[in-house]
């Protein structure tokens, strides 16, 4: 099969169903007045009319799944809550750090406002007076945004003790985190909102019977919660009559590494990697696919013999690997499935809480395996020890970080065993030059055509004038030097 | 959290681990019915007293069946996962998935493990040590590196942390916070790179520290104490109880070579479950300084020096045989049971005199009447379990943790598990205080027994009074009142002998086993021609010490600065003919003697202890060394062969007998409440000695007086059975001699609060759990644990006393520091009772009476208001 060499945007736009990213590209789009412009707030309208078990039955019945990686049924969580209970908070998860992933940090710099409108529906549907964001510390341009979109709409009335005369009440917080990814697992993540150690807690009791402050929670990604304006502004039926069976609407997929076009491309959930691929401009020139990630990096990856799957949660799943946050990392045969391994496996082991064993050694020796495999200096068996001591992690952990710190290592080597056994002999530098994959060592690729829906969402603005950019693009895949790479406290 | 849960659930559930069915409560962790069915699953976290955490990992289960007929994809942790109906679990033992699971956890838990067994202090009892050789590799996979740590570290000045060793089951931080309630220690850093920490500048002092030693499953913590100093399996363990405190704590002491090394707490779930307090597990080497005293000492022209045991027994009994009976017997409070029944039957049937005592502390008369009432009908006691059920507990006078620090674990956990209220009537809150979450009524001293009158009492609450209520005019009346409106009471002496000697008879105003003094039961056993007078209590010895009309002393394990009056006591040894002291270290009393008789140390004897509760709490014998001198009961025997009167037995457990086959006398249950409350009681206590208390008219403030009920009236009743313990009989026996008795001095009333002089504010203090008490001597690390010394006032007080610059001040001319506490009751100044260097008592300092508080001059450079040491109300 040959790599697609597309270099110009796909004839179908049909593919893209551009909702929560449809104003991405509009002037100041983070703005108040814009977003009321284009029908912002009007989801809102139409939800506060109507009772709240109603709104709730809406978002239930419109199958909307969780789009922050378990995928489990959003409206089925609302219902969880008990209805008679008060305090209870509504948590939006917006600590994106899986790698590959950014769908969130790009919805909160170009459209907060369609965020804050889906909390004040999700709130009134489930009867929280009091929400919360947790959005990863490092994000700083858009927690700015996120903040003066809250106090916009304080401002106009949508927030406050009497949302739009409803008599609903309803405050934000919106929250940094201090840059830990284990803080987007929810139990830690409250850990850390009530200023704890953010380390996961023990289940039962679940977040929906004693969560934040030990009061019932519902805790949402982003994306979830953005989704809602739009199916109470078209309806569940709207919704459904995209995605497949079990796996309905539109969601935001982000392509980086070796594409042409990287960025978030929003469709159904009918798309194959295939269109996907096809819509960012296909494989660099020149090169083919070697592997993919479905969902990030604690997806278990896959090959060119999946070009044509379905990106939907059941498709993957069939497939022995998960929809994830679809953050789908493209890799061509320039890289080294080794190299690129050891650098997720050290993520984890950087990103390991420490409090559960598997997590906390396990991650410590495959590191050390993988880099010896790296150096070529593996000895034999190595493989096959580096399987053993995965499989002493897999599933026997407090939480699931440590099983997709595995998926990556198992998988690779399903797929690509002989080119870890290279590691008893040739560094893997040697075996797949290093430069070879870095984005600067081909030519650079064509940047006159815009990404189908990912403009810049970085420009100027008076909150955060000048802060970095590039929030919508993900090439940084492979430029770590392997002289470069940092060791890990050997000794502290 | 599983014990609550099982008592809202009594239901039971069944589960079969490993083919072996077991009813557990519902609620009950696998790995809890797993040891119900005799199955052993290893684990680090999982302790049965904390939260579960699920850490560790090592105690992964499969379960094929989790009782809905679905079993877990994966093995489970059988320390977090419920026994459920009809579950069913397979351990490693049966289970290839599951012994899979634990042996990888292990092999894991190991990469990062030192291999230096050999120099670890834990080695040899080491769980992770024994599940490494029952489930680890013979050879390990790992051949990369580990991750390494500097050597040890100090938590505090005891507690030293080897992080490399840690295996992060945070057992120690998770008893800090929900055991202890001393949340100094905590993980920090994340992953590989975690560790067990404190901030810099607060190290981890709890008075409960070591127990972190002891829960360690590996050698990562160690104690200052035992470090380096024996291998676990050349130590001979003994069971024991502690000494520290009337709690009772079980003890295992450790020892070698005639020497403990170390004592962990026993395992005793009725009283201290499995923790005892740092006092209890590193206080016991006072004894092996340079004054411990094995040969018997004899003055001769004004020096003491060493006699053979023939001489000095002589000497001895020539002394006692010239004061004829006029010889008082002090006996301290921390003598065993047998012991204290030796110098009780000593001082009445061998020296003829009633002139006997346990209380080398401040007492009063009414104490005096309270101690007998409860002794003769301790109705129904109130017991660890009572504080476990009960809604409320009162304290008064007492401060659980220094007093009693097992009491304040258990009432903290039920605070904890059960939103148990407690409240306190004391002159400030504690850092113990507030740790119980309690309520504070501030409380100068003098006025509990009004507070706690005031209180509304239902039943479930249950008020606990320490001995600092000897010293508050009517407040033990009123403890022992609580029971009219249909709460309990119980009484917890700081020492661990009281209840014992009490019950022993070493004590003025009873004989054993709560008989009157003339008992005919007694006379059975003890033989005739028994002194029939009423005895003088401590304080009254040393005043007839004094005058000359008590001629000499017998005095064991008192130190002349545990009385109220150090100066008086002194005087009064140096006017008697003569002293002998009996005594395991040359004491300030043992100096001034004309004999000292050693006596062997607690560790070489047996015996008995009542804690508290009333509850018989056994001493064991835990070094037999050669050469020792003789117990206490063995000495006081060979002197009465001495005196020609047989004491009648020679060891510990002839004394026992002895004493358990004297019968309590009837219990005067049936008599009619109406006839007690109406009939004049016999005047127990005599008119207070002017000299000794101001007149408490002047003294009491007016609106307290009325509700104070009057301290006179205290006969034998019941304690906790009837609602009224006011009952007819009256505790001595013949009135009239009563009349004729000996002058008692009544507490010293305290001071009104408006007739303080100017610059002067009434003083409270209580003995903290670490201070200067000479049985925490030698052992400098525990010492270190104690808690800042300071005088404490409230902002009022103090702005009212000029001292709002102030950072030093002096109470009766003892320096300082000074922390504005707003906690303080008003117009109280508050000061630990025994700091290093700063005792109240030898200073003459008395609690409840005014004391003038004066700033002391800083150099200017030093004076900055901003930075002085403050303390903002606990919430």
């Amino acid at each position: 099969m040959t790599a697609p060499t597309i270099t110009a945007p796909p004839a179908d736009e049909q593919l893209l169903v551009p909702v929560l990213t449809a104003d991405w590209g509009q002037p100041e789009s983070w703005k108040l007045a814009q977003y009321e412009a284009r029908g912002g707030y009007r989801g809102l309208r139409a939800a506060l009319v109507r009772p709240p078990a109603e709104v709730m039955a809406e978002v239930k019945d419109s199958q909307l799944r969780g789009r922050g990686g378990a995928g489990f049924p959003t409206g089925l969580k609302w219902s969880f809550v008990p209805g008679d209970l008060s305090p209870k908070y509504l948590v939006v998860n917006g600590d994106e750090s899986e790698p590959g992933t950014c769908k969130d940090v790009p919805l909160l710099m170009a459209s907060p406002h369609t965020l804050v409108e889906g909390i004040i529906i999700a709130s009134y549907a489930i009867g929280v007076n009091q929400a919360f964001v947790y959005v990863r510390g490092e994000a700083l341009h858009p927690i700015r945004r996120l903040r003066a979109a809250v106090a916009e709409a304080r401002a106009a009335g949508y927030l406050g003790t009497d949302v739009l005369g409803s008599g609903f009440s309803l405050d934000i917080v919106v929250h940094a985190g201090a840059g830990a990814y284990i803080c987007g697992e929810e139990t830690a993540l409250l850990n850390s909102l009530e200023g704890r150690r953010g380390q996961p807690r023990l289940r039962p009791p679940f977040p929906a019977v004693a969560g934040l402050y030990a009061k019932p929670t519902v805790i949402n990604n982003v994306e979830s919660i953005a989704t809602v304006p739009a199916i109470i502004n078209h309806g569940k039926d709207w919704f459904l009559s995209m995605g497949t069976e079990r796996s309905r609407g539109m969601t935001i997929y982000s392509l980086s590494g070796h594409v042409r076009h990287p960025g978030q491309y929003e469709a159904p959930l009918t798309i194959t990697f295939r269109q996907l691929l096809d819509l960012a401009g296909g494989v660099r020139q020149g090169h083919k696919l070697k592997f993919f990630t479905p969902g990030g990096s604690s997806t278990p990856i896959l090959t060119e013999d999946n070009l044509d799957i379905v990106l939907d949660y059941e498709s993957l799943a069939a497939a022995g690997t998960m929809l994830g946050t679809k953050a789908l990392q493209v890799f061509d045969d320039t890289t080294s499935v080794v190299r690129t391994t050891l650098r997720w496996v050290e993520f984890y082991q950087h990103e390991s809480c420490g409090k559960c064993t598997p997590c906390r050694e396990g991650t410590w020796w495959l590191v050390q395996l993988l880099r010896r495999l790296e150096a070529g200096q593996g000895h034999p068996g190595d493989v096959d020890l580096l399987l053993s001591v995965a499989q002493s992690i897999n599933g026997q952990s407090f939480c699931p970080l440590a099983a997709g710190a595995v998926a990556c290592v198992t998988s690779a080597v399903k797929h690509f065993r002989e080119e870890f056994e290279a590691g008893y002999h040739t560094p893997a530098w040697e075996y797949l030059p290093y430069a070879a994959s870095a984005a600067f060592a081909e030519p650079a690729p064509d940047r006159s055509q815009p990404a189908r829906s990912a403009p810049d969402p970085a420009a100027p603005d008076q909150a955060g004038a000048g802060q970095g950019d590039g929030a919508g693009r993900s090439d940084e895949a492979s430029q770590t030097d392997p002289a470069g790479r940092t060791d890990e406290g050997v000794t502290l | 959290m599983t014990e609550t849960a099982v008592k809202a659930n009594p239901e039971l559930v069944t589960v079969t681990v490993d083919g072996r069915a077991v009813e557990v409560p519902k609620g009950t962790p696998v790995i809890r019915a797993a040891e119900l069915a005799g199955v052993v699953i290893p684990r680090f976290c999982d302790h049965p007293l904390l939260e579960p955490i699920g850490a560790c990992r090592q105690c992964l289960v499969e379960i094929p069946d989790a009782g809905n007929g679905r079993g877990f994809p994966v093995p489970q942790a059988s320390c977090t996962t419920v026994a459920a109906q009809g579950m069913r679990v397979e351990t490693a033992a049966t289970s290839a998935k599951a012994k899979a699971a634990q042996e990888g956890v292990l092999e894991l838990l190991l990469i990062n493990h030192p291999l230096d067994c050999p120099i670890c202090d834990k080695g040899g009892e080491c769980p992770l040590q024994n599940q490494a050789m029952a489930q680890g590799r013979l050879q390990s996979r790992f051949d990369g590196v580990k991750r390494r740590f500097p050597k040890s570290q100090p938590l505090s000045a005891q507690l030293w942390l080897d992080r490399e060793r840690c295996v992060l089951c945070s057992r120690c931080v998770r008893f800090a916070d929900q055991i202890a309630g001393d949340d100094q220690l905590s993980l920090v850093e994340r992953g590989a790179r975690s560790q067990v920490a404190v901030q810099p500048g607060q190290p981890f002092t709890s008075y409960f520290a070591g127990n972190t030693v002891q829960i360690c499953p590996v050698g990562a913590l160690t104690s200052q104490s035992y470090r380096f100093a024996a291998r676990p399996f050349d130590l001979v363990s003994t069971v024991t109880t502690c000494e520290g405190c009337a709690a009772g704590c079980q003890l295992r002491v450790d020892h070698r070579h005639y020497q403990v090394k170390r004592r962990l707490a026993g395992d005793l779930p009725a009283v201290n479950q499995e923790w005892n307090c740092d006092r209890g597990r590193f206080g016991f080497v006072s004894e092996r300084g340079p004054d411990r005293l094995t040969v018997p000492l004899l003055r001769r022209d004004g020096q003491l020096v060493e006699a053979s045991w023939t001489e000095a027994l002589a000497a001895a009994a020539a002394g006692l045989s010239r004061a004829g009976a006029a010889v008082g017997v002090l006996t301290g409070g921390r003598l065993t049971r047998e012991t204290a029944y030796a110098h009780a039957r000593f001082a009445r049937a061998v020296l003829g005199s009633n002139d006997i005592d346990f209380r080398a502390r401040a007492l009063s008369a009414e104490e005096t009447g309270f101690l007998a009432a409860w002794q003769t009908d301790p109705g129904q006691p109130v017991t660890y379990a009572d504080l476990d059920q009960a809604e409320q507990v009162v304290l008064v006078g007492l401060e659980p943790e220094d007093e009693a620090p097992i009491v304040f674990l258990r009432l903290r956990r039920a605070v904890r598990q059960h939103r148990l209220q407690v409240t306190t009537i004391a002159a400030r809150r504690s850092p113990g205080s507030a740790k119980l979450d309690a309520r504070l009524i501030a409380t100068a001293p003098g006025q509990e027994a009004a507070q706690l009158a005031a209180l509304d009492l239902g039943a479930g609450s249950i008020v606990l009074g320490g001995e600092r209520l000897a010293q508050s005019p009517g407040a033990l009346t009123a403890l022992a009142a609580v029971v009219r409106k249909g709460g309990r009471w119980a009484w917890l002496p700081r020492r661990p002998g009281e209840v014992g000697a009490l019950e022993a008879g070493a004590f003025p105003a009873l004989w054993p086993q709560g008989q009157p003094v003339g008992s005919e039961a007694v006379a059975r056993v003890w033989g005739s021609g028994l002194p029939t007078a009423p005895g003088r209590d401590s304080l009254a010895q040393v005043a007839a010490l004094a005058d000359g009309s008590l001629r000499a002393a017998v005095w064991s394990g008192v130190e002349l600065a545990d009385l109220p009056d150090p100066a008086a006591a002194r005087a009064g040894l140096e006017r008697a003919d003569f002293v002998l002291s009996l005594e395991r270290r040359l004491s300030e009393a043992a100096q001034l003697a004309d004999v000292v008789l050693p006596v062997a140390p607690l560790e070489e004897t047996s015996g008995s202890f009542r804690n508290w509760e009333r509850r018989l709490s056994p001493v064991a014998q835990v070094i037999g060394r050669p050469g020792t001198p003789m117990t206490e009961i063995r000495v006081l025997a060979a002197l009465a062969d001495a005196l020609g009167v047989p004491l009648g037995f020679r060891t510990p457990d002839e004394a026992a007998a002895e004493l358990d086959q004297i019968e309590p006398p009837a219990r005067p249950a049936e008599a009619a409440p109406d006839a007690a409350a109406t009939t004049p009681v016999a005047a127990v206590v005599p008119a207070p000695d002017p000299a000794l208390t101001t007149p408490v008219a002047a003294a009491v403030p007016a609106p307290a007086r009325a509700a104070v009920p009057a301290p006179a009236v205290w006969t034998v009743g019941p304690a906790n059975a009837a609602p009224d313990p006011v009952l007819a009989t009256p505790v001595v026996a013949d009135p009239a001699a009563e009349a004729a008795g000996p002058a008692i001095p009544a507490p010293a009333a305290p001071a009104d609060p408006a007739a303080l002089g100017p610059g002067e504010a009434v003083l409270a203090t209580w003995r903290e759990l670490l201070d200067d008490a000479r049985l925490l001597d030698h052992e400098p690390a525990l010492r270190a644990s104690a808690r800042p010394v300071a005088a404490r006032l409230n902002p009022a007080t103090a702005a009212a006393l000029g001292l709002d610059d102030a950072r030093r001040v002096t109470l009766g001319g003892l320096e300082f520091d000074l922390v504005i506490d707003p906690t303080v009751a008003d117009n109280v100044v508050w000061a630990p009772s025994r700091a290093p260097g700063l005792n109240l008592a030898v200073a003459g300092l008395t609690p409840g009476r005014a004391v003038a508080v004066t700033p002391v001059a800083v150099a200017p450079a030093a004076v900055d208001p901003a930075e002085r040491p403050s303390e903002e109300a606990q919430a």
